[in-house]
């Protein structure tokens, strides 16, 4: 870069342009939090579905599973799981209950996990509540 | 060594390189695990493998990324570490802590270390990165704020220059964003828009102030190009690192209930983001070509080297390729997403502490460059390590277009698991690709104890 360009004008493009951008990140974070409550699902958010996500985040589900796209990519989605299990909390509770504890030879599994009947229901609730986030549309079909 | 406090940088290094080859073997077996399914089940569930995998490559860059502050901000400053006990201390705590962390993950089942570490009192644990049990969370929040008191007295009691201020934002920037780690709200929305606040404003914010400042202070030293120019070029990189990087968040709040403005926010912005990267690669070339002297250490100088380009295609080009949203729709939390994790975690900042590493540690054990065999080995090593991450995420983008197609495009979709054996063969390969970057890491711990060899120029020090 010639002498034309200098190293204070280099200093006041950082300075200038973070402060800017920060500045505007700032703007736009305060208006998603304006315009999230119609789009996420809030109404929903019971006790039972808090306790859910506390069972979600304390079985470390997030380490095998996506929800919306985000956590690890080794077993199915499931922000939409609610949806592709028909509409049914019973059937999710029926699936986490009845996994093997020694696994499948061979084939990928997920723990048993041993939760209670209240854990059970709490974790499903929490799926059914993330399923009805507004979430653009994704995932693109029910397969996740 | 031109001040003795440098030296504690030395044990924060060789920590970062023995959780490194941990970081290996966990991906291996996690490797193994995605085409063997009932692998190590259920001693090592896969999400317990992931957790150790993920959070070592964090503890073990933090090592290497405050060993370098501890290295390059007394030479800069041009004084001795404001408290060289004070580092030594913190490199036990932090490493204790770190090893009672792992070993948690691995001998007690997760909902057991959340019980015994008191999630209740303050939950936020089970979010993907921040798994740590909270006393670990505040754990690291002391260390990072000791490490910052130390680096930043004796910063601002000494020569300041670019490169110190750079790394002192980035830094502070690093442990400030982590604050973030303790807001789990119940609203999950909320919850993954300020999650991102630590992990996207991380590696693609101020973890690059870190990489750059790391970078400068480097060729600096290996070109001998007037600081003038590297200086001017720091500023302008990291300019448009924050300029794209900032707004650039917006790629994550496509599809997680945010507005959907965040798609046109989100696309723009971070399809600028190859830039500074590939102005990094300039950077790094053109002050190679124009350096003034032959350094003695031509590894470093190659790691450095590749650190630039590995970065820019790894953060850069393989990040770009899915960025924009409606592309993003269909590749969003696939094996593509896999892929440019694996590249750009790598070639931004694995490489960037393999280079600092490459070139203060001769200088930390007396000598101004490795024996040549020495170096010689280690640049085996950079192509072995290097080539293999290339084929790892080639085998993982082939496998997430096959995903993406099978299970997302067709006007069939077909179920995850399905989808999954049929691409099986992308795993094997990638594997492969893991053995034989595990190879590399073999020979680069061994290149530490190589010596011997004819100099092939006339060494001059710095």
């Amino acid at each position: 870069m010639s002498q034309v360009f200098t190293k204070s004008m280099a200093r006041n493009i950082y300075y200038g342009g973070s402060v800017f951008f920060v500045l505007l990140f700032l703007a736009l974070t305060f208006d998603t939090s304006g315009k999230t409550p119609d789009l996420d699902n809030h109404e929903a958010l019971t006790e039972q579905v808090a306790l859910g996500k506390r069972v979600w985040e304390e079985n470390n589900c997030i380490g095998c599973h996506t929800l919306l796209g985000e956590g690890a990519y080794f077993a199915p989605e499931l922000g939409n799981v609610y949806t592709r299990f028909g509409n049914s909390t019973d059937a999710i509770v029926a699936f986490i209950k009845s996994r093997p504890a020694q696994g499948i030879p061979g084939r990928r599994s997920m723990p048993q996990f041993n939760l209670s009947d209240e854990e059970l229901e709490a974790v499903a609730a929490f799926l059914k509540y993330t399923s009805e986030i507004n979430s653009a549309n994704w995932p693109p079909n029910i397969q996740g | 060594m031109q001040y003795r406090s440098q030296a504690v940088a030395k044990p924060y290094f060789i920590a970062a390189i023995g959780l490194f080859v941990g970081q290996i073997l966990f991906g291996l077996i996690l490797g193994m695990q995605y085409v063997m399914g009932d692998f190590l089940f259920p001693e090592i569930p896969f999400n317990v493998a992931r957790m150790v995998h993920t959070n070592l490559l964090i503890v073990w860059l933090l090592f290497g990324f405050m060993g370098a502050a501890y290295y390059l901000v007394p030479e800069e400053s041009e004084r001795e570490l404001h408290s060289p006990g004070l580092a030594l201390l913190l490199f036990w705590v932090f490493l204790i802590a770190g090893a009672l962390t792992v070993l948690g993950y691995l001998l007690v089942p997760y909902a057991g270390l959340a019980k015994l570490t008191g999630n209740e009192l303050l939950p936020t644990m089970g979010r993907e990165f921040l798994e740590q049990p909270t006393i670990t969370k505040l754990g690291i929040v002391v260390v990072a704020l000791g490490f910052l008191y130390n680096i930043g007295m004796t910063i601002l009691s000494g020569r300041k220059t670019v490169v110190n201020l750079v790394l002192l934002t980035g830094l502070t920037g690093l442990a400030l964003l982590f604050l973030f780690a303790f807001y789990n709200p119940d609203n999950l929305v909320k919850d993954k828009f300020y999650w991102w606040w630590v992990v996207h404003l991380w590696v693609e914010g101020v973890w690059e102030l870190i990489l750059g400042s790391i970078l400068a202070f480097v060729l600096i030293k290996v070109t001998g190009v007037d600081r003038e120019v590297i200086e001017k070029w720091l500023y302008v990189i990291i300019a448009m690192t924050l300029i794209t990087g900032i707004i650039g968040t917006g790629h994550h709040y496509y599809w997680i209930g945010t507005p959907e403005y965040w798609q046109w926010w989100g696309s723009i912005f971070s399809a600028l983001e190859p830039i500074p990267f590939f102005m990094m690669t300039v950077f790094a070339f053109n002050m190679v070509n124009r350096r003034r002297r032959e350094h003695p250490n031509q590894a470093a100088v190659l790691w450095a080297l590749g650190t630039a380009v590995m970065a820019f295609l790894g953060a850069g080009v393989w990040g770009f390729l899915h960025t924009l949203a409606p592309i993003n729709y269909y590749t969003h939390g696939s094996q593509i997403t896999a892929a440019h994790g694996h590249m750009a975690f790598y070639g931004a900042y694995v490489m960037i502490v393999l280079t600092i590493i490459s070139y203060a540690m001769p200088i930390l054990r007396g000598q101004p460059a490795g024996d040549p065999r020495s170096q010689v080995l280690e640049m085996w090593s950079f192509w072995f390590m290097t080539v293999a991450m290339v084929f790892i995420t080639l085998f993982l983008t082939g496998a997430g277009v096959l995903q993406v197609w099978l299970q997302r495009y067709t006007e069939n979709p077909q179920p995850f698991m399905v989808v999954q054996e049929k691409i099986e063969m992308f795993y094997w390969l990638r594997e492969l690709a893991g053995l034989v970057f595990l190879i590399g890491l073999v020979m680069y711990v061994l290149s530490f104890f190589v010596k011997g060899g004819e100099r092939p120029m006339a060494a001059e020090t710095t």
